[in-house]
């Protein structure tokens, strides 16, 4: 059964970064990420049941502080990038690029 | 069995949620659909002997962080749809060519592993999941808590920096806004008064009856136009408003600028 919610995790990251690959607005692209963080949350927890310690369990639970924390200062970034810009597009912000 | 059942649901509504959310063109219906994936998740963590987990799940991520993503888009405008244009030639067709690639890679190796009967977490939950994590918590890896907490504070003050905006000129009074509406009433002719709510004079208060003015007809400024638009594409307007706003646009090409014409009808 844990092979089961291993693959789903799996599937679950893989949308997650096609998502960032193919969407243009910033905040979208975000959840995106979200996602993937936790579909790694889901592999942690099953990981601790397959091996029977909770370390697993611990691990996800420090990923969700920091994707917390992460969450705070990513949509602070996109309010101030849309402040100066005016939009939300992640091609829109490609200054540093020249 | 009652495991299977409900993990085969959730890993379906969880796996079409997030296709929900990479594919949906409104920023707002991508989020909603996070919130599902995220709630099926808090649920399979439930299953899987992690009701701690389970619990911040929902506490946190569809509680705090999805609450953020909503906030912040409204802030950004909800209509700022994604640009269907792509800037790099193909990459639409090569990212889902790599997503399916990695998630077929991660598969393989899932299934080539020679995963065991899980051993459960019946012995180590015996105390309890929450004594038990925390035992863990705040022995092993009390150094990594700790931190966290420096990284919390670190990121709540990063958030108060970069969202504030020092003001450059000093903050209107009420004063300065009366003065600003006189002025602007005695170049133009703008009313200087608060605009008529809708229906304020009639039998209805809806947002979609026209206020009556005093001697029965309708007030113009208190139609709402977005209403009034989408009424008249429902062929559901009523008459008396349409010929008024018909006058208007017409009355509004003549005069060539935007100003409309305000007299008598604004008095309250």
């Amino acid at each position: 059964m844990t092979t089961h919610y291993l693959v789903l995790s799996a599937l679950l990251f893989a949308i997650g970064g096609v998502g960032v690959l193919v969407r243009r607005n910033a905040i979208v692209v975000f959840m995106c990420v979200e996602l993937m963080l936790n579909a790694c949350n889901l592999a942690f927890v099953t990981f601790a049941r397959q091996n029977g310690n909770l370390d697993g369990q611990v691990i996800a639970f420090f990923v969700m502080i920091v994707a917390a924390a992460e969450v705070v200062i990513g949509l602070a970034i996109i309010v101030t990038i849309f402040r100066t810009r005016r939009s939300a597009s992640v091609d829109d912000a490609s200054l540093l690029k020249y | 069995m009652g495991e299977s059942i409900t993990f085969w649901v959730l890993a379906v509504v969880s796996v079409a949620a997030a296709l929900g959310l990479v594919f949906s063109r409104r920023a707002v219906y991508s989020a909603l659909m996070l919130g599902v994936v995220m709630f099926s998740l808090a649920v399979l963590y439930a299953v899987q002997d992690a009701p701690f987990l389970a619990a911040v799940q929902i506490i946190v991520y569809t509680g705090a962080v999805m609450m953020l993503f909503l906030f912040v888009l409204m802030l950004v405008g909800v209509d700022s749809s994604d640009s269907l244009v792509e800037t790099i030639r193909g990459q639409r067709f090569w990212a889902i060519v790599a997503g399916l690639g990695f998630a077929v890679l991660l598969g393989l190796g899932i299934g080539n592993a020679a995963l065991t009967a899980p051993v459960g977490l019946a012995d180590a939950n015996a105390g309890g999941n929450v004594p038990a994590l925390a035992a863990l918590i705040f022995t092993r890896h009390v150094f990594a808590f700790e931190v966290t907490s420096a990284l919390l504070i670190t990121a709540a003050l990063g958030a108060m920096v970069l969202a504030h905006r020092e003001r450059t000129e000093p903050k209107p009074t009420q004063k300065d806004l009366s003065r600003a509406r006189f002025v602007l009433f005695g170049q133009t002719g703008k009313n200087p008064a608060p605009l008529p709510g809708p229906g304020t004079y009639a039998q209805h208060n809806a947002i979609d009856m026209p206020a009556m003015l005093p001697d029965g007809t309708v007030s113009p400024l208190s139609v709402n136009r977005v209403v009034a638009r989408y009424e008249a594409s429902e062929g559901k307007l009523a008459p008396e408003v349409e010929r008024i706003l018909q006058e208007e646009t017409v009355s509004e090409r003549a005069n060539g600028n935007g100003a409309r014409p305000h007299g008598e009808e604004d008095g309250e």
